[in-house]
């Protein structure tokens, strides 16, 4: 793992290999950032395993667990919203191109579930493709405080 | 903490007792590999009791997918037992709530095989 965490801004700008092991480490590192800015537990959740999700498929799908490739994670707090991005160096993909999981003849699919978990725990969820090569996921979970 | 599987006997109905983590990699293999020896074995009343499971991502969803096509096509039936509010929200959101019978009683499960 490449790049750098700062406590004080509450902010994380990392590269992390192409293995499952930087799932962990990408929802360890987000969840440091969101718990500072006070998210309670089940958005804290809800985070996590879009994070989870996001970098699964930047992982495997994306850099295809390869050693050449990192995936990078970037974190920060702006003002009362979490901003996360996850980017990879694969061929790009269109997420309204997928199948849609919810058809009744996807359901019974084993896989192609993931972006609609991450859809459904963030506010925000935009894809662009980066130039020469990669994707890059942005995730904004707004920080609501409890009247 | 990562998957625990434990089966038991209850009448003619196999309870799959699941705790941990269903996630990408080795959560997700344990409960396959575990409901595929069932299923060899001829078990074809399978009860999935999720009530330790205290996380599941999508692969640890399709996972459950996983275990009831594989019993159904072996002409078995596949439950599931209380789940949490994460996993339930989980089954909402990918509408697999209609697709599993789901229970929050093991006695009543149980009873519902026939």
């Amino acid at each position: 793992m490449g790049g750098k965490t700062d406590g004080n801004t509450q902010a994380v700008d990392v590269y992390l290999d192409s293995t499952l092991e930087s799932v962990d480490s990408a929802e360890e590192l987000v969840l440091k950032v969101a718990r500072e800015a006070g998210f309670p537990e089940e958005e804290l959740h809800k985070i996590s395993m879009a994070v989870r999700e996001t970098v699964v498929n930047a992982v495997v799908h994306g850099n295809r667990y390869s050693a050449h490739k990192k995936v990078h994670l970037s974190a920060c707090l702006d003002q009362d919203r979490l901003l996360v991005t996850v980017a990879d160096e694969g061929s790009g993909f269109d997420p309204d191109s997928l199948p849609d999981p919810l058809a009744e003849e996807n359901l019974l699919h084993q896989s192609g579930r993931g972006l609609l978990l991450v859809r459904a725990f963030v506010d925000e969820f935009q894809v662009r493709k980066l130039n020469p090569t990669g994707a890059e996921v942005r995730l904004v979970k707004r920080l609501t405080h409890a009247p | 903490m990562s998957i625990q599987v434990t089966n038991r006997q209850v009448g003619d109905v196999t309870v799959v007792d699941v705790a941990g983590r269903i996630t990408l990699g080795e959560g997700a293999s344990a409960l396959r590999e575990n409901i595929r020896e069932l299923v060899a074995k001829g078990n074809k009343k399978i009860l999935l009791n999720l009530s330790d499971v205290s996380y599941i991502d999508s692969s640890g969803i399709g996972e459950l997918v996983s275990a009831y096509t594989t019993v159904t096509n072996q002409g078995g039936t596949l439950k599931l037992l209380g789940l949490t509010k994460r996993v339930k929200d989980l089954l909402q959101i990918t509408k697999l709530y209609t697709v599993f019978e789901v229970f929050e009683s093991e006695p009543i499960a149980v009873r519902s095989f026939g």
